[in-house]
C-alpha cells in the first residue's frame, strides 16, 4: 500500500530524516517510535506532502507520489492528523467535519451520512456540533481532528503524536478508537513516543533514532527486543 | 428627526461603502497574511472601464456590470503577477511587486488615457434625491445603502453555508492544515482575489458615482480607508472589517457635521488622532480574530 524508500528531508543544512526506509500493507497498522527529533513527525509530514523530500521516493499502491503537494495526497486517499492537532478553532465542529470531506464535496449525500456516522461514532462531538472546535477539550479536538481526516474516506491514515498532552483516560479511548479504525480495515502510519500505548496497537513497528531506522520488527519483537527506556534517553 | 435622519443615512451609505472597500482587502490579508497595495487600482479599473463604454449606448446595467467584471479580472491578474511567481519567497518580495503592479496600472492609465479627470457615465438616479422625513437625500446614498446591506448578507451566506466559504475561512486561519484536508491552495487564493475584485468592482461604481470622474490616482483614498478600516476592527476579521468600515465612517461624519469651516480641511488629522486613540486603547483592533490557540 505505502512504501518508502531511503527517504531524506532536510531543514536547511541540518538532516532530519536521513535514508529512512518502511512499509506498511493494507490493513496494518505501523508504528514509529522513537525520542523527540529522531525525524519521526518529519518522516510522517514528508508522506503527507507537507514537507518536499531532499531524497528517496514515497510510493502508494505503486504510483510515485514523492513531494507531491498536500491537496493531491489527500485526494490520492492519504489522510493526515498532525501532532499540532490542528482543528479550526472558529469554524464548528460541523463545519471541521464538513471541510474534512472537501475532496468529495459533490458526493453530497454520502457526506451526510459520513457526518452522521462519525457523531455517532464521537457522541462528544454530537452534543457540541454546533460548537466553536476551540472550545472544545484537548481530548474532544484530537477526536476531531481524526474524525475530520477520516472524513475524506482515505486509504492510509497517517497519525501523528495522537497521545501528545492527553490525560491517561482520554489516552484510552483515543487508542480504543484508533483499534476500531484499524478492524474497519484501515492502513495506519502511527507516530507515538508512547511507544507502550503504540505496540499494543500496532502489527509492526519501527524504532527510529537521529533519522535513521534502528530498529525494525514486529510489536511482539521490538516491545520484547528493545529496551523502552533507551528510547527516549537516546541510547 | 430631519437631522437625525439626515445622519443615519449619511454614516450608514458612507460606512456601506468603507466597509465594502474593507473587506474586499481583508479577505485577500486574511489569507495570504499579505497587504495588496494594488487593491485600489481595481476601482480605478472599474471606473476606467466605465469611461471607456460610455457613449457606446449600452444599457448603464450592462457598462456597470462589464466594469465590475473587469475588476474581478484586474483582481485575479494581480495574483497572477505580483503575489503566485514570489508568494512563497518573501513578505517584502510580495510587497514590492504589488506595489509595482499598482503603480504599473496607474502609469497604464495616465499614459494611454489621460492624467485629466474623465468622465464616467451615470445614469440619472444618481444625482436625483428623494425626501425622507423631511431630509434631502440623495438616492445614489440610499442605493449604496442597498447594495451594502445585499453585498454583506450575501458575502457572509457564502463564508457561512458554502463548503468554498467555510474552506476559505479554514485557510484564513491555518493554511497548511487546509491543505492537508485537500483544500487547494491556488483555488482558494484566486477566489480571494476575485471577491476581493468584485467587492472593489462594486465598491468603485458607488464611490464613482459621488464625485462623476475618474483619475488615475482615484484608488488611493479607497485603499487608505480600507487599510484604516481593517486595523481599527482587527486586521484578521471579516467582521471586524466591517464594523471598522462602519466606525470610521461615524467619525468622519460627526466630524463633517461638528467641525467649523476653518477646520474642515484638517479633519483628517481629526480622524487619525481617533484612529490613534483607538489603537492605544485596543492595540490588535476590535475585534479579535479567530482564536488562534489549540489545546493541549
Amino acid at each position: 500500500m505505502l512504501e518508502v524508500n531511503d527517504l531524506e528531508v532536510r531543514y536547511g543544512a541540518i538532516r532530519a530524516v536521513r535514508g529512512v526506509s518502511l512499509k506498511a500493507d493494507t490493513g496494518e497498522l505501523v508504528a514509529i517510535l522513537g525520542a523527540n527529533g529522531a525525524g519521526k513527525s518529519s518522516t510522517l509530514m514528508c508522506i503527507a506532502g507537507a514537507l518536499k523530500a531532499a531524497g528517496g521516493s514515497i510510493r502508494l499502491d505503486g504510483q510515485d507520489v514523492t513531494s507531491a503537494n498536500p491537496e493531491k495526497m489527500v485526494r490520492a486517499g492519504v489522510a493526515t492528523v498532525p501532532e499540532t492537532r490542528d482543528v479550526f478553532p472558529d469554524l464548528t465542529v460541523t463545519e471541521n467535519l464538513t471541510l474534512g470531506s472537501y475532496t468529495r464535496r459533490s458526493d453530497r449525500a454520502g457526506v451526510t451520512e459520513d457526518r452522521e456516522r462519525m457523531l455517532a461514532l464521537f457522541p462528544r462531538l454530537a452534543e457540541r456540533a454546533a460548537q466553536p472546535a476551540g472550545t472544545l477539550s484537548g481530548g474532544e479536538q484530537q477526536m476531531l481532528v481524526i474524525a475530520r481526516a477520516m472524513m475524506s474516506r482515505p486509504k492510509v491514515l497517517l497519525l501523528d503524536e495522537p497521545s501528545l498532552g492527553l490525560a491517561p483516560v482520554i489516552v484510552d479511548q483515543i487508542f480504543e478508537m484508533i483499534r476500531t479504525l484499524k478492524q474497519s480495515g484501515l492502513t495506519i502510519v502511527l507516530v507515538e513516543q508512547n511507544a507502550r500505548k503504540a505496540l499494543s496497537v500496532a502489527d509492526r513497528a519501527y524504532v527510529m533514532r537521529l533519522g535513521k531506522i534502528a530498529a525494525s520488527g514486529t510489536a511482539a519483537e521490538i516491545g520484547a527486543a528493545t529496551d523502552l527506556s533507551a528510547l527516549y534517553l537516546g541510547g | 428627526m430631519t437631522f437625525t435622519v439626515q445622519f443615519l443615512i449619511d454614516v450608514l451609505s458612507l460606512g456601506g461603502a468603507y466597509a465594502l472597500m474593507a473587506l474586499g482587502l481583508v479577505i485577500v490579508y486574511g489569507i495570504l497574511k499579505l497587504v495588496n497595495f494594488a487593491y485600489g487600482e481595481l476601482i480605478m479599473v472599474a471606473g476606467y472601464a466605465m469611461f471607456l463604454m460610455g457613449g457606446s449606448g449600452l444599457p448603464w446595467l450592462v457598462m456597470a456590470g462589464v466594469a465590475v467584471i473587469m475588476a474581478v479580472i484586474a483582481g485575479i491578474a494581480t495574483d497572477y503577477v505580483a503575489f503566485r511567481p514570489v508568494r512563497a519567497k518573501s513578505v517584502t518580495a510580495v510587497l514590492i511587486t504589488s506595489f509595482a503592479f499598482s503603480t504599473l496600472l496607474q502609469n497604464a492609465a495616465l499614459l494611454f488615457i489621460s492624467p485629466r479627470p474623465r468622465p464616467v457615465p451615470l445614469p440619472d438616479i444618481f444625482s436625483q434625491t428623494v425626501t425622507i422625513f423631511g431630509a434631502i437625500t440623495p438616492v445614489r446614498n440610499l442605493i449604496t445603502i442597498v447594495a451594502a446591506i445585499v453585498l454583506l448578507a450575501l458575502f457572509a451566506w457564502l463564508m457561512r453555508r458554502t463548503v468554498l466559504g467555510i474552506a476559505m475561512r479554514a485557510a484564513a486561519t491555518n493554511f497548511t492544515m487546509a491543505r492537508m484536508l485537500g483544500v487547494p491552495a491556488n483555488l482558494i487564493i484566486t477566489s480571494a482575489f476575485a471577491i476581493s475584485g468584485f467587492l472593489a468592482g462594486v465598491v468603485g461604481l458607488l464611490w464613482i458615482g459621488r464625485i462623476g470622474t475618474v483619475v488615475p490616482g482615484i484608488g488611493l483614498e479607497p485603499l487608505l480607508v480600507a487599510f484604516i478600516a481593517t486595523v481599527i476592527g482587527g486586521m484578521r476579521s471579516m467582521t471586524g472589517a466591517v464594523i471598522g468600515g462602519f466606525l470610521l465612517a461615524l467619525i468622519d461624519t460627526t466630524l463633517n457635521y461638528t467641525l467649523s469651516q476653518e477646520l474642515l480641511k484638517f479633519r483628517d488629522a481629526f480622524t487619525f488622532s481617533l484612529v490613534i486613540l483607538i489603537l492605544l486603547w485596543r492595540p490588535d483592533g476590535l475585534i479579535k480574530g479567530p482564536a488562534s490557540g489549540q489545546r493541549t
